[in-house]
């Protein structure tokens, strides 16, 4: 399950802070190959869904702007130990990743 | 116009496929991945036309927008930004970088809890403002902040 994806949370009184680095190349599109002169396709992660205890608390849309090897900070409000996290993110050919933690 | 039609067909097809599979019980409505993902907003090659397909366009300025970048980044492939709104009632942070040959980087839409607050790393072309616009209550708010880059993250 936790494929392409490194995840680390810690819970602040009754905060979770989430800390999400997924393994993705993130070509935008617009880099020539230095060999062939060709451009290089697009190919970038472009829906990223994070889900706690199965209810959706961030929907994200990316453009190939994000950096390399992405990383994604976010916070919950009411997060409590023993809670389960799992962000799945699925970039612009349909190739998935995704990674679960438990808070 | 035939462009114009076949986004329509495509439209309807998937939305249509997506409700037959929440009604025949195989997808529960919160593993949905978000809606098709914006092209128009994504590709769009200004701030006013990216702003305007993200319905944000005549956002207010607001102070209650904090953006922490780098003065100056040395490379503009890692640009790391935190976004923290504290405009109540906040779901939605967008940030965009406004000399990037396509301004919008990222839209994100908080739900259930999630604070208003978001850390990634981001590339820019070269010194720009960082702008981020937030929808909260209905209304929509932009920040920016200005980020040196002395080399560029695009393009070769």
């Amino acid at each position: 399950m936790a494929d392409g994806m490194k995840m680390r949370t810690t819970l602040q009184g009754d905060t979770a802070d989430v800390k999400v680095l997924m393994n993705h190349i993130m070509e935008t599109g617009t880099r020539k190959d230095a060999k062939t002169g060709k451009l290089i396709p697009a190919h970038f992660i472009n829906h990223i869904v994070a889900t706690l205890n199965g209810k959706t608390v961030l929907e994200a849309q990316w453009g190939p702007a994000v950096s390399k090897n992405p990383f994604l900070g976010f916070r919950i409000k009411g997060a409590k130990a023993g809670d389960k996290l799992v962000v799945n993110a699925e970039d612009n050919k349909g190739e998935k990743l995704s990674g679960e933690a438990t808070i | 116009m035939n462009q114009m039609r076949r986004t329509f067909l495509k439209g309807t097809g998937a939305a249509g496929t997506v409700a037959v599979a929440i009604a025949a019980g195989l997808l529960k409505p919160g593993q949905v991945l978000a809606a098709e993902w914006n092209k128009e907003a994504f590709g769009a090659k200004n701030m006013a036309d990216a702003m305007k397909n993200l319905n944000v366009a005549g956002a207010a300025e607001s102070k209650d927008i904090l953006i922490k970048v780098p003065d100056i980044a040395e490379n503009g492939v890692v640009v790391p930004v935190e976004v923290t709104s504290k405009i109540p009632g906040t779901t939605s942070i967008m940030i965009f970088v406004e000399k990037n040959a396509s301004p919008l980087v990222a839209e994100f839409e908080l739900s259930n809890g999630a604070e208003a607050y978001i850390s990634t790393r981001i590339k820019m072309a070269s010194t720009s403002h960082v702008r981020v616009a937030v929808k909260a209550g209905g209304k929509a708010y932009t920040a920016s902040k200005e980020v040196k880059v002395t080399l560029g993250g695009c393009g070769g």
